[in-house]
């Protein structure tokens, strides 16, 4: 791992410089205290902590020429695989507008509570004999509070809402800001005349609410946009060196530097800006152009940082590395990732554009209705803002963000990273499972390779040939041949085809690893009821039965999926071995031999039928349909170009985690539902209370409270999910 | 109602003493890894300090 170390800086500078590490597999409590303890002696190491929410270890090194090599190594004797890390600045912004955010809560908090304090105080006097005095003292006391903190704390809608009437556009802030400014101003001029009621508490509790959701909204979008920043630091940034004797090292991006060559397997993002100097591909730059068509490259041509690469490997010089290309690809996975918002926030914005003329002309209405009654202006217009307060959309601002994160948080800490917050929607719409067959239903069984058929000479050009496959059995291959041969050299010039394999000339011989069918056999000639891979050199075949083993808890997993769901395999790999797979797992319809594209063709058929398909895969060959369906999940163990195709991964040896996963995400929309149908109840019986005039300040203050912590308590439920339903288990 | 004179300020005062208090921890970080202080509190690492220093390092002999 000593190669793993970032380049050291120049030792010129003697302030301490900080350096943030994206720490893999952290799971357990006893991590910190391992990690932490662990680190103790290193040289120049002067601060180190762990976070265990954002999986990130903060160092603080006492000059820049610090040499980070002893703690990578700490790290990897553990297990732990870390990656040097910058924060983007998106991230950065958002975490500062969370924090600003927070600090407006507490503020609004605060001032509710004494406000309310205060009110209750009123209240009972109402009811009692409380002197005038006393009551305009205990206003001007809440105006005294409730102004500033107002003034404070509603800052985040006041800008949005000044922002949308200049740009001419309707938000829900701009009703919310009327109503609160109007609420205050209401009630100054209600204290200032001796009133029985003032609306100080209203507001302020109003403000406290919709803060919430805010927070909570942000709280959920800064999670997601760790995530993707987490996944990105830990995937893109290794690179492949080749060294100047032919040897490849795994380093991190940022240790390279222009004039190195990298090797880019098919399937892999490229580390570093550069032109590429051997090898022919297709590169998918949509993260720059937009355009998903995939654009063939040669030696010569330039590449950039970020690009996924296609089907062939690919050498490149290095002409900038770093942190510049770095960030742009970071940036580009996390906008992919966020930018997708919620569809019910969608929802939401649309219902802004109805709601608030809607509000505005009731309160209207409702105080001309009131001065046609007889009623003094004062009181309709007090009236009139009572219909305003009591429409502010508290509930419903709760409704749908306090469900994801709550379910977010609890998918978190089964090991699935979500990569928006509307997956728990499109993931309860589903009807139909499918399930690509290698890596996902079963892994590769290394513990028993057949791979001693091959001669030495044969192993060691065959495991050249898979250092360019992230298909798991070529990596499987891969571990055998490293094990036998000591280091390999990637051939040159390697082609992967999609779910066949990958080829290259050597020594002016034709070398392939792939299906048997690749490598030249005919489909008759082979042994059914195995997984097989094949190695030709030259046309000569060596067949390598590779045992699979299916995911420990695959069997109980899909019975329970069946009893929900439709349940299918599609595979790329003969019939004779997913026949016994889908056998075992009991799952009667499966399909073999499917290419990449047919696929995908497939899941547009399920589509045009109504069908909503989960597909689930971990190859190159499985990026399409993943992409192609209405909802996706992928191993962390997959290739990088599946990790971006897929809406959700998730860790581990187990598949469990998919049923529970549909079942969080069920429980989730199901709650998220009741909750707008809560928010709804509650406007359907506080608004008529308020056009007639009945609303006080106590039942403005009783009705917000009320629904909103309905809301949010409902969506506490969202978390345990499945104690009544068939398909959820906990896993130990 | 004299009573008011001091219990009002002092209802204030302990509301903005858990303001002040809130705004401070937030400040200092300490809602940065809820997670992980939920797990350190199960630690048994009375005997060690968690954070490196360097008088810990100089005690481990460096």
């Amino acid at each position: 791992m000593a190669e793993n170390a970032p380049a050291p800086a120049s030792p010129a500078a003697a302030a301490p410089v900080q350096l943030e590490l994206v720490v893999e597999g952290i799971a357990s409590a006893q991590a910190i205290s391992q990690i932490e303890q662990a680190l103790i002696g290193i040289p120049d190491l002067v601060y180190a902590r762990l976070n265990m929410t954002t999986r990130r270890l903060t160092t603080q090194w006492a000059h820049a020429g610090y040499n980070a090599a002893p703690l990578l190594a700490v790290l990897d004797r553990f297990g732990y695989r870390a990656v040097p890390f910058t924060t983007n600045q998106a991230e950065e912004e958002e975490s500062a507008r969370t924090k600003w955010l927070l600090r407006c809560l507490a503020v609004s908090g605060f001032a509710t509570m004494n406000v309310m304090l205060l009110s209750v105080s009123v209240w009972s006097g109402n009811v009692t004999e409380i002197s005038t005095e006393t009551r305009d003292l205990f206003h001007w006391l809440s105006a005294l509070i409730a102004l500033p903190a107002a003034g404070f704390a509603g800052q985040p809608f006041f800008f949005n809402a000044i922002r949308a009437i200049r740009s001419g556009e309707m938000v829900m802030d701009v009703p919310i800001s009327l109503g609160i400014l109007l609420a205050l101003g209401m009630s100054v001029y209600e204290t200032a005349h001796h009133a029985e009621h003032a609306y100080f508490d209203s507001a302020l509790m109003l403000l406290f609410f919709l803060l919430s959701g805010r927070v909570l909204d942000h709280v959920m979008r800064l999670k997601t946009r760790a995530t993707a920043a987490n996944l990105a630091a830990l995937r893109a940034p290794l690179a492949s060196r080749l060294a100047a004797d032919g040897s490849l090292a795994e380093v991190p991006a940022d240790a390279l530097v222009a004039g190195d060559v990298i090797v880019v397997a098919a399937g892999q993002r490229i580390a570093a800006d550069g032109l590429v100097v051997q090898g022919q591909s297709a590169v998918d730059d949509s993260f720059l152009t937009g355009e998903t068509e995939r654009r063939p490259v040669g030696v010569g041509a330039q590449v950039y940082a970020g690009m996924l690469n296609g089907e062939g490997q690919l050498q490149v010089r290095v002409a900038a590395a770093g942190r510049q290309t770095l960030l742009s690809e970071i940036e580009a996975l996390i906008d992919n990732a966020v930018t997708s918002k919620s569809r019910y926030v969608q929802v939401a914005d649309r219902v802004a554009r109805i709601y608030a003329p809607i509000v505005h002309v009731t309160a209207a209405l409702t105080a001309i209705g009131w001065l046609i009654a007889g009623a003094s202006l004062h009181d309709a217009v007090i009236i009139a803002i009572a219909v305003l307060i009591i429409t502010c959309p508290c509930a419903l601002a709760l409704a749908a963000p306090t469900v994801q994160v709550v379910v977010a948080g609890a998918l978190f800490r089964k090991g699935v990273l979500m990569r928006s917050g509307d997956v728990i929607e499109r993931m309860a719409d589903v009807d139909v499972i499918v399930f690509d067959k290698t890596g996902t239903l079963t892994l590769p069984d290394v513990s028993q390779p057949d791979f001693a058929r091959l001669s030495d000479a044969d192993l060691r050009l065959a495991g050249r040939l898979a250092q360019s496959s992230y298909h798991p059995l070529a990596r499987a291959l891969r571990d055998y041949a490293r094990q036998h041969c000591g280091p390999l050299v990637a051939l040159d010039d390697v082609q992967e085809i999609s779910g066949q394999g990958v080829c290259a000339t050597h020594d002016g011989e034709d070398v392939r690893l792939g299906s048997p069918v690749f490598c030249g056999l005919a489909d008759e000639a082979l042994p059914g009821g195995q997984s097989l891979i094949a190695f030709a050199r030259n046309g000569a075949v060596t067949l390598l039965p590779v045992g699979q083993v299916l995911r420990r808890d695959a069997v109980e997993t899909v019975r329970q999926l069946q009893a929900s769901y439709r349940v299918l395999v599609l595979s790329g790999d003969h019939a004779g071995a997913v026949e016994p797979v889908a056998r075992a797992l009991g799952i009667a319809e499966w399909h073999a031999g499917i290419k990449p594209a047919e696929k995908l063709v497939f899941l547009n058929r399920m589509r045009a039928e109504g069908r909503t398909v989960l597909m689930i895969g971990d190859g190159v060959n499985d990026a399409p349909a993943l992409a192609g369906a209405a909802v996706s999940m992928s191993p962390t163990t997959g290739a990088d170009v599946t990790q971006a195709a897929a809406d959700a991964l998730f860790m581990g040896e187990g598949l469990g985690v998919v049923a529970q996963t549909l079942a969080l995400c069920h429980k989730g929309r199901a709650v998220m539902r009741e909750n707008f149908l809560l928010a709804l109840v509650y406007n359907l019986v506080a608004v008529p209370l308020a056009i007639a005039g009945l609303v006080t300040p106590l039942i403005a203050a009783a009705a917000m409270s009320g629904s909103s912590v309905l809301v949010s308590v409902n969506a506490l439920r969202a978390r345990s999910a499945g104690q009544g339903q068939s398909d959820t288990r906990r896993s130990g | 109602m004299s009573v008011l004179l001091y219990l009002v300020p002092t209802a204030l005062g302990l509301g903005l003493i858990g303001l002040f208090g809130f705004m401070w921890s937030m400040r200092s970080g300490q809602y940065d890894d809820m997670e992980g202080a939920a797990n350190r509190i199960l630690n048994d690492d009375d005997l060690h300090d968690p954070q490196v220093r360097p008088a810990a390092s100089d005690s481990q002999g460096h």
